[in-house]
C-alpha cells in the first residue's frame, strides 16, 4: 500500500487486539473487523514473526498502537529511551491512533507492570501536563489519554477524574480515550453513577473507546468491588453504558480488549460483530433524526 | 507530602507485603481498606509470575505450576523488568533457579531454563539472513584457518552436563516423551528465517561450536574440537553449523 493511501484516522467500527495466536487466521481469512490494536512494548524487539506479522496486518487494516509502559503518571521523569523507541515504532507503522495511560507503571525500583493510580491534585496535574507535552513533542503526533480503572481513592485529591482529564486535554491538545468498562469498574468500585460520569464527559474530545470484561470481588468491608481484568466477554451493563454512550458520542472506533485467556478468534470477533451493531443502530439513528429534523 | 514522596510509599507499600498500606489512600467510605490494595500487589506479583510461565513454559512443566508460580513470586520479589519491555523479563530467571535452594534436587532445570530464554531472545533478534554456505565455499582453503565467524543475532549455545535439549523436545507435546540416553548436550538455538530453532549438535562437534562462538580462529577452534575427539571432521562441522543458520558472516582478524 502506498503511504498516502493510508486512512488518517481509524474507521468508527470496532477493532481487535491482534494476538500471536491469531496472526495466521486473519492474515489467511482476511475477517471483517475496522482496525486492529497493539500494545506498543510487544513490538520493541529488534526483529522477528512479531514485527513480520504486524506489517503484514497493518498493510489490511488500520492500525492502533496503544502503550501500557510509558508511565505518564509517574512523579519522577519520563523514559527518554522509551519515548525513542515509541517514535521508532510510530514511523515504522504509522499507525492511525497512539495511546497511553493516565496512570503510572515505572518507579526507582523498576518497571512495575501494572497500572498504579495518582492522587488528582494541582501538583499531579502539571506534572501530567508536562509529560503529555513531552511526549507529544518526542513522537510527533497527538496521543488519546486514556481514564483509569481504580481500585483505591486518595485522601488528598482535590480535582475531579474528569476535569482533571478534560483539563489536560485542554492544556496539552491531546486527545482522549474512553474506556466504558473503566468507568464501570471505577463508579461501581468508588459508589458513584456510571451513567452520569459518561453525562459529563468531554465527549469531543474521544478519539476511541474500549470495552472489556470486569471481574468481581468483595472488599474488606464487602463492597463490590470490580477488577478491570480483561479475560473474559463485555459484560451486559458495560455493553448497555456503551450504547449510551454512543447516544452522546455518535459512532466511534471500539476496542474490544481481551488480553487475558485469550479466546478463539470466532469468539473474540463475536465481540466485535455485537459492538459494530450498537455503532451501525446509532449511525441509523441520528441519519433518521436528521432526515426527521 | 509531595507527589514524588507519595509515590515512593505507594512503591514501597505495593512491593513489600508485610508494609502497611500507604498513608493517604482511602475508599468512599472514608478509610483505607487492604483488600482493595491488595489488588495491586497482586497485579504486580502475578503479572510478573505469569509473564515467566509463558517465557518458561518447559521449565513450569518440570517444575509443577505451584511450585514454579512461588519460584516466580520469590525471583519476582527482587528482580523487577528494568525496563517496560516485559518481553525482556527473566533474562537471568535461569541462573536464580540455578541459586534457588529447592529447585536444585532436579540439576537440569537450569539449563532447561537457559534454552528457553534463549528461545525468547531468537524469536525477538534482528532479522538477519544466515551466511551463505557458497561464500563459505568459495574461500580458499589457505585462508579458512584465520578466519572467525559472527555469530548470528539469534544465536544462543547453551551446553549442559544434562540431556537438555531432548528434554526440551520431549516437553513440546501433550504426552511428554521419554528421554532415550542420558548424556550431556550442547543445543545450538536459533532462527535463521521466521521460525525458532534448536538443534542438539553432534557431541563431536561441542567443543569446536562453542570455541566459535567464544571468538576464536576456525584453526583455534578445531584445534579444541580434535583434543576431545580424534574423528572431529572440520568440513561436516563449519557447514553444517553455517547451514543451521549460527553464523551472520566471516571475516579476517579479530574484530567482530
Amino acid at each position: 500500500m502506498i503511504d498516502g493511501a493510508k486512512p488518517a484516522a481509524l474507521p468508527a467500527r470496532a477493532g481487535l487486539g491482534l494476538k500471536p495466536e491469531h496472526y495466521g487466521h486473519i492474515l489467511d481469512a482476511r475477517p471483517d473487523v475496522g482496525f486492529f490494536e497493539v500494545h506498543a512494548e510487544n513490538y520493541m524487539g529488534a526483529g522477528g514473526p512479531p514485527h513480520r506479522y504486524l506489517e503484514a496486518v497493518a498493510d489490511l487494516y488500520p492500525l492502533s498502537l496503544h502503550g501500557v509502559g510509558l508511565s505518564i503518571g509517574a512523579a519522577g521523569p519520563l523514559d527518554g529511551e522509551h519515548l525513542r523507541r515509541l517514535r521508532g515504532l510510530i514511523d515504522r507503522y504509522r499507525p492511525q491512533s497512539f495511546s497511553e495511560h493516565l496512570a503510572w507503571s515505572t518507579h526507582e525500583s523498576g518497571f512495575l507492570n501494572d497500572l498504579l493510580p495518582l492522587p488528582y491534585t494541582q501538583e499531579t496535574l502539571e506534572r501530567v501536563i508536562a509529560h503529555v507535552d513531552e511526549a507529544q513533542q518526542a513522537i510527533g503526533r497527538r496521543l488519546l489519554l486514556e481514564n483509569p480503572s481504580t481500585y483505591l481513592l486518595f485522601a488528598e485529591s482535590t480535582i475531579d477524574e474528569i476535569d482533571f482529564l478534560d483539563e489536560i486535554a485542554e492544556r496539552t491538545g491531546c486527545g482522549l480515550l474512553l474506556d466504558v468498562n473503566n468507568v464501570m469498574v471505577s463508579s461501581i468500585n468508588h459508589g458513584l453513577d456510571p451513567v452520569a460520569y459518561i453525562d459529563r464527559f468531554p465527549v469531543a474530545r474521544i478519539g476511541e473507546i474500549h470495552l472489556a470484561g470486569y471481574d468481581e470481588t468483595v472488599d474488606g468491608a464487602g463492597d463490590r468491588l470490580l477488577i478491570d481484568a480483561h479475560g473474559s466477554p463485555v459484560k451486559t451493563d458495560v455493553m448497555a453504558l456503551y450504547a449510551h454512550t454512543l447516544a452522546r458520542t455518535g459512532p466511534l472506533p471500539t476496542l474490544i480488549e481481551w488480553d487475558n485467556d485469550v479466546p478463539d478468534f470466532a469468539t473474540l470477533h463475536a465481540e466485535a460483530v455485537h459492538a459494530d451493531a450498537l455503532i451501525a443502530r446509532e449511525a441509523a439513528r441520528r441519519n433518521v433524526h436528521i432526515r426527521a429534523a | 507530602m509531595s507527589f514524588a514522596t507519595s509515590q515512593d510509599h505507594f512503591a514501597q507499600a505495593l512491593l513489600h507485603a508485610e508494609s502497611p498500606l500507604p498513608v493517604g489512600v482511602t475508599t468512599a467510605r472514608g478509610e483505607a481498606d487492604a483488600a482493595r490494595f491488595a489488588v495491586y500487589r497482586n497485579n504486580v506479583y502475578v503479572g510478573l509470575a505469569k509473564t515467566l510461565a509463558q517465557r518458561f513454559p518447559v521449565t513450569e512443566r518440570l517444575l509443577g505450576p505451584e511450585f514454579f508460580a512461588g519460584m516466580a513470586r520469590v525471583y519476582a520479589q527482587d528482580n523487577k523488568p528494568v525496563s517496560p519491555l516485559i518481553i525482556e523479563y527473566g533474562e537471568d530467571f535461569p541462573d536464580f533457579i540455578a541459586g534457588f535452594g529447592p529447585a536444585r534436587e532436579v540439576p537440569y532445570v537450569p539449563d532447561v531454563a537457559r534454552l528457553e530464554a534463549a528461545w525468547t531472545r531468537a524469536y525477538h533478534a534482528a532479522d538477519v539472513a544466515p551466511l551463505d554456505l557458497h561464500r563459505l565455499a568459495s574461500l580458499p582453503p589457505d585462508v579458512l584457518p584465520h578466519m572467525r565467524l559472527a555469530v548470528h543475532p539469534s544465536a544462543t549455545l547453551v551446553s549442559s552436563a544434562h540431556p537438555v535439549g531432548s528434554i526440551w523436545a520431549a516437553h513440546q507435546t501433550t504426552v511428554v516423551t521419554g528421554v532415550t540416553e542420558w548424556r550431556a548436550e550442547t543445543v545450538l538455538v536459533v532462527r535463521p528465517d521466521m521460525a525458532v530453532n534448536l538443534h542438539v549438535l553432534p557431541g563431536q562437534d561441542a567443543p569446536f561450536a562453542r570455541a566459535i562462538f567464544a571468538g576464536e580462529t576456525l584453526a583455534a577452534a578445531a584445534e579444541a574440537a580434535l583434543a576431545q575427539d580424534a574423528n572431529f571432521d572440520f568440513g561436516a562441522a563449519l557447514v553444517g553449523l553455517a547451514a543451521l543458520g549460527a553464523f551472520a558472516d566471516i571475516h579476517e582478524g579479530d574484530t567482530a
